[in-house]
């Protein structure tokens, strides 16, 4: 029945547009459904390997920014005379490249973070998010700065011969943002439960222990940083071409943030946990923005956050998982240890 | 060689706030192992108590920076008895992750009080400045270096000389056998964060008249702190003195030569490059605090 569940949630999600009239809410689940495919691959690092990258949005930021100057074109000189000169491709190009390049971003970062762990890793990461931040607001010739960069071309689908078609309104971009997510929960979950997601917990678990035993700690690490930057930058480049605006401040660590949360009140190293949070924390503005201002909304947010993890500090997944799991009957539960004293 | 001399002096200037901000944290993440992401939003709260002080009730400026620095006391200790006492045992990255909601908590508040537009305090110093040889000065920045550096004595004072210094150094060295000694350690580690909070308090309290103050001004304060006592190394309270003046050298130098627009980065490529390069910090000899 269990392994049921996510088919039957894609097929609920895919009838939304048909009786959804609204299109703020329907605005509201497309920029959801991006944060949530963000996190997802957070959890990737978050959840299964136990690393806390705080500055996941540069992947995100990445994504954005490429995916969209592929598309635009743009015209920089490096040095003296030297242009580089990049006319507009077709946005499809830049999807992939956006998925190319924040893997490639998160090779270098794994490899230069993962030499250290805990609260330096941490500031490592963020410090990463803040220079390229800081990069985009300040090489104006290449992002327009803090003009940002406008009338980026939504995603066009389509084959030669058969013609093709612009995502232009919001029923195209959210089942584009569906499919990509669809996408990316298969990957993740395919690559968690082969023999790489189990060398990725083990390490979360042990890190000396999966070391003692052949786990090549680094390289399972920096793989796992490749894979979630991949989808972070998809998921960047998704929400460039949805908005067709960024600016610098789509580096904002208050995105990280909001992938954080979204992550921890789910449960973290699980399937399900980015999803539901994000399903969670995509449904809170929407309710509260009648009574409340944005500021009231983000610290609401805070006490959330704080409150979970005081509360439920595994994530309401995992809380469901215990509530429905059969409780093992007296009988079981003597086998069980019979068993176990019988090694 | 004139625009040297005066980055000089600013380096000094911006550099006692900033080993302030840097002590503060070093204090708290040596002591509690507690990544502390509140440091910035009392940063800004010690601002904002200069602009209430001063600019909203008409009160004496001067009066400004105690108020702030008791108020950083009270703060602090409630943040500790709320928050993180309930979280002792807990792991590293759960802290902090209380911690950020903590963070996004206050800075909201203070926009939501505040409003977003920045404020500028006026204070009682002369508008021209303090001129010597090539170098010209304000003397309201004066007045910041020479209260950063008495603050930065009070402290030291207080950690080498004091009975509560000897029970924090001794519950950093080895937190079970102070308690066995009857050091009080959940009194010490509340004294800790709030001490370490009214020092980010005194920072904002001295640097938000130099400049504007508005309720996102702690992101990078915070973030500068995190370079500050990683360059010192954790829990170094001498090495974080010295990080605070080498990164604002390096960033007056970098917005002097390089390009104003990178002047915050200077702090991000030096925590990479030390972490990359030397780890436990420039001035790690041994992990210790004092």
């Amino acid at each position: 029945m269990r392994r049921f569940v996510p088919v039957i949630v894609v097929a609920l999600l895919a009838t939304v547009p048909l009786w959804l009239g609204d299109p703020y809410i329907l605005n509201a689940f497309i920029t959801t459904g991006i944060f949530t495919i963000a996190a997802m691959s957070l959890n990737l690092l978050l959840g299964y390997t136990g690393q806390l990258s705080l500055g996941h949005v540069a992947f995100f930021g990445i994504g954005a920014y490429v995916s969209a100057l592929t598309a635009l074109g743009f015209d920089v000189e490096l040095f003296d005379g030297f242009h580089v000169v990049h006319e507009p491709w077709p946005v499809i190009y830049g999807f992939i490249l956006a998925i190319v390049i924040a893997g490639l971003c998160g090779y270098l970062v794994g490899k230069l973070s993962f030499r250290v762990r805990g609260a330096y890793f941490v500031i490592v990461t963020i410090s990463f998010a803040e220079v390229v931040r800081l990069v985009a607001l300040n090489w104006v010739e290449l992002t327009q700065g803090p003009l940002a960069l406008t009338n980026i071309p939504p995603v066009t689908l389509g084959l030669p011969g058969i013609g093709y078609a612009n995502l232009y309104g919001k029923t195209g971009n959210y089942y584009l943002v569906l499919g990509v997510g669809v996408i990316a929960y298969v990957v993740i979950k395919h690559l968690v439960q082969s023999r790489i997601g189990r060398a990725m917990i083990a390490l979360k678990e042990n890190e000396s222990l999966a070391l003692s035993v052949g786990i090549n700690v680094t390289r399972y690490l920096v793989l796992a940083a490749i894979v979630s930057a991949a989808i972070a930058g998809a998921a960047g480049s998704l929400y460039a071409h949805y908005l067709r605006i960024i600016d610098p401040d789509i580096f904002l660590f208050l995105y990280t943030v909001t992938m954080v949360i979204m992550v921890i009140t789910g449960g973290k190293g699980t399937l399900a946990g980015p999803v539901v949070g994000g399903a969670l924390f995509g449904a809170i503005p929407v309710i509260v923005r009648s009574f409340a201002a944005p500021e009231v909304q983000w610290i609401l947010y805070g006490a959330f956050m704080i409150a979970i993890i005081f509360v439920l500090p595994q994530g309401i997944v995992p809380a469901i998982e215990r509530w429905f799991a059969p409780r093992p009957s007296k009988k079981q539960l003597v086998a069980s240890q019979s068993s176990v004293s019988a090694e | 060689m004139s625009e040297f001399l005066q980055h000089i002096a600013n380096t000094l200037i911006l550099g006692g706030t900033y080993a302030l901000l840097g002590i503060g944290l070093t204090l708290i993440f040596g002591i509690m192992r507690v990544v502390n992401f509140t440091h910035g939003e009392l940063y800004t709260f010690g601002a904002y108590f200069v602009f209430l002080i001063s600019s909203v009730l008409g009160l004496n400026f001067l009066l400004a920076l105690p108020v702030a620095i008791i108020a950083g006391l009270v703060l602090g200790a409630l943040i500790e008895l709320l928050l993180l006492r309930p979280m002792r045992g807990a792991d590293i990255d759960t802290t902090m992750l209380v911690m950020i909601g903590a963070m996004i908590v206050m800075q909201n508040s203070e926009q939501l009080v505040w409003g977003g537009v920045a404020k500028s305090v006026s204070t009682p110093f002369p508008e021209t400045p303090l001129v010597i040889g090539p170098v010209s000065v304000s003397y309201l920045r004066v007045f910041v270096l020479v209260m950063a550096l008495l603050l930065i004595a009070a402290t030291y004072v207080l950690i080498n000389r004091t009975k509560l210094g000897k029970a924090m150094r001794a519950t950093f060295q080895d937190r079970d056998t102070a308690a066995l000694m009857g050091v009080n350690v959940r009194a010490i580690y509340t004294a800790t964060f709030a001490i370490g909070s009214s020092l980010a308090a005194a920072a904002g309290a001295l640097l938000g008249p130099a400049y504007v103050i508005s309720p996102h001004m702690g992101d990078i304060a915070s973030l500068k702190a995190f370079a500050i006592v990683i360059l010192g190394g954790l829990g170094n309270i001498t090495g974080a003195a010295i990080g605070g003046f080498i990164l604002a050298l390096a960033e007056e130098l970098g917005a002097g030569y390089v390009s104003s627009g990178y002047r915050d980065a200077m702090g991000f490529l030096i925590i990479i490059a030390v972490l990359l390069i030397k780890p436990t910090g420039l001035f790690a000899r041994a992990e210790r605090i004092g």
